[in-house]
């Protein structure tokens, strides 16, 4: 019998499958049921934040950032307005930092708790993703509670957050601190040891510290490899510097290991919410300049100055002084950071995002070269991509 | 020994069993599935939903067409166009939100200087086609008319934070 040639296949994955996580697409070349090649097209989700920013004042370039990594809208706020408050050389309130760190927190658990669910769920397991989104509910009326929307929230804003914590909250969260361990803990009981997922994800997508160097991996990526590096520790923004709390970190940078990594964070969160909550102080929650954030209400309605004011920051805005800057926070995903240039107007002048599911996609193929078909999908799980953040 | 204890665990299915074991009481437990158009979640009183224009106690539109809304909102939903009255006073002649162009940042409702535009309590105004969505002043005053009890509470409740 002749000897067949068979040709490599070249196939479409996404950008409509439920394991794509939102609209990626890859083009696979397989060898049978091995992936080959696989060169993830991105673009699909563009709606030009980057350039949308340079038009809007620097208040009106927040909802943007609740709209990049919509799965962890806080942290994106936090990092724009750090940024935003270093070129204007303030600092915000004691209890401003503490709100933001609190919440900071909060979104960090809703994304891991997405994430990880969501990954069990690509390898087989539904379970725990309904349990996992009782818990987000309860976290995103929080949310609610304090800004008004259930995700887009619009609540960091440059100079503080945009309004205070409402009554009886900080004890909701409280006990809310209270109850979540368990969760997690019936969570871990159905994966952890479970023969099946750890069949899926033991020496699957295998990244050595090194390697994670050089593709430019941050946040629970880089840390299962091993790497003990974490921005809330290395730079302190806001209150974390207050803050005791650890940082997990994996050893053999396989996904089972990026899956425990985020899995510790959600507790160690908790235990930086806790000391939020117990050591907040009182006093103002954003700084107290009439020329950067606006007046209270019942003021602006008495005193023609901060009426002035008033007007001024909801038509003009603020000039922000010229200068640049590179602010990164550590959002759930890794190293989120915005380049923010400015002219001296009230609009920046350049606002570059750095989003950190970019370098996971570019790996995508020197992770999955030579796994099945299969683990392709549990390597994106693990990754954490949202494309939202990544096509910006 | 440990190696015999975790052969022993593997063999029995432990883990296994002890995760269905777990499903099988949450099975039990109470269910916190809210029955939807019968049963709605709480929402807090800064919760941004539909539009509303309010109007004062005497009946008199609250907006008096200083275009802050016009100005801050971020996705350049809000159309106003203005002109005195006989009476001389200022009002709106026009006062038109897209609809499919707000994302609901609330920024509206903050800059608003005599409390007209609010975001209100609503977020069941889904519509079968785009020009439903195109709200023009009757539409806003209206919203506002009919919510006014519920917005007035929950200004109240939330000014002392604002």
């Amino acid at each position: 019998m002749a000897e067949a040639q068979i040709k490599n296949l070249t196939m479409n994955f996404g950008p409509q499958h439920p394991a794509a996580h939102g609209v990626l697409r890859l083009v696979l070349e397989m060898d049978g049921e091995i992936v080959e090649r696989a060169d993830p097209h991105i673009g699909l989700l563009h709606r030009g934040t980057e350039k949308l920013i340079e038009y809007k004042t620097y208040l009106q370039a927040v909802p943007y950032f609740d709209r990049l990594d919509y799965v962890s809208p806080m942290c994106q706020e936090h990092a724009f307005a750090l940024a935003t408050e270093k070129l204007l050389g303030i600092d915000v309130p004691l209890r401003g930092q503490y709100i933001r760190v609190l919440f900071s927190e909060i979104t960090r658990i809703l994304n891991h708790l997405l994430n990880v669910t969501a990954f069990a769920l690509d390898v087989g397991a539904m379970t725990p993703f309904l349990w996992a989104f009782e818990e987000r509910e309860k976290m995103m009326e929080f949310y609610d509670r304090v800004s008004g929307a259930r995700l887009h929230a619009v609540y960091f804003r440059p100079g503080g957050v945009g309004r205070d914590m409402p009554a009886g909250l900080a004890e909701d969260i409280m006990a809310f601190t209270e109850t979540f361990p368990k969760i997690v803990d019936d969570m871990e009981a159905l994966l952890t040891e479970n023969r099946i997922f750890k069949q899926r994800c033991v020496d699957i997508g295998i990244v050595s510290a090194k390697d994670a160097y050089d593709w430019g991996f941050s946040g629970p990526m880089l840390r299962a490899s091993g790497v003990p590096w974490d921005l809330r520790k290395a730079q302190p923004y806001d209150a974390y510097a207050r803050m005791d709390f650890d940082i997990p970190v994996g050893k053999n940078g396989d996904c089972y290991d990026r899956y425990l990594v985020r899995v510790e964070e959600m507790r160690q969160s908790l235990r930086i919410i806790r000391q939020c909550i117990e050591q907040m102080p009182g006093g103002p929650v954003k700084v107290d300049d009439r020329k950067i954030t606006p007046p209270p209400r019942a003021e602006m309605k008495t005193s023609m100055e901060a009426l002035i004011h008033h007007f001024k920051l909801y038509t003009e805005g603020y000039k922000v002084p010229a200068g640049e800057t590179y602010t990164a926070v550590e959002a759930p995903k890794g190293e989120f950071g915005v380049y923010l240039v400015a002219d001296g107007t009230n609009k920046p002048y350049r606002c570059k995002i750095r989003a950190p599911g970019f370098a996971f996609l570019q790996a995508t193929e020197f992770l999955t070269k030579g796994h099945m078909l299969a683990d392709l999908v549990a390597i994106v799980g693990s990754m954490d991509i949202v494309f939202g953040e990544i096509d910006r | 020994m440990a190696f015999l204890d975790r052969t022993a665990r593997s063999l029995l299915l432990s883990e296994l069993l002890s995760g269905l074991g777990l499903t099988l009481r949450y099975m039990f437990k109470p269910k916190v599935t809210v029955n939807y158009p019968y049963e709605k979640g709480p929402l807090s009183p800064r919760f941004r939903g539909e539009h509303a224009l309010r109007r004062y106690q005497n009946g008199e539109e609250r907006c008096i067409a200083c275009k802050l809304c016009e100005a801050i909102c971020p996705a350049q939903a809000i159309t106003i166009e203005a002109e005195p009255r006989a009476d001389g006073s200022r009002r709106t002649t026009r006062y038109d939100i897209d609809m499919t162009k707000c994302i609901y940042c609330g920024f509206c409702e903050e800059a608003c200087p005599v409390d007209a535009i609010v975001e209100g309590p609503n977020f069941e105004f889904a519509a079968e086609s785009r020009e439903e969505l195109m709200y023009n002043k009757d539409k806003l005053l209206a919203n506002g008319d009919r919510w006014e009890e519920e917005l007035a509470a929950r200004l109240t409740a939330d000014a002392p934070y604002r």
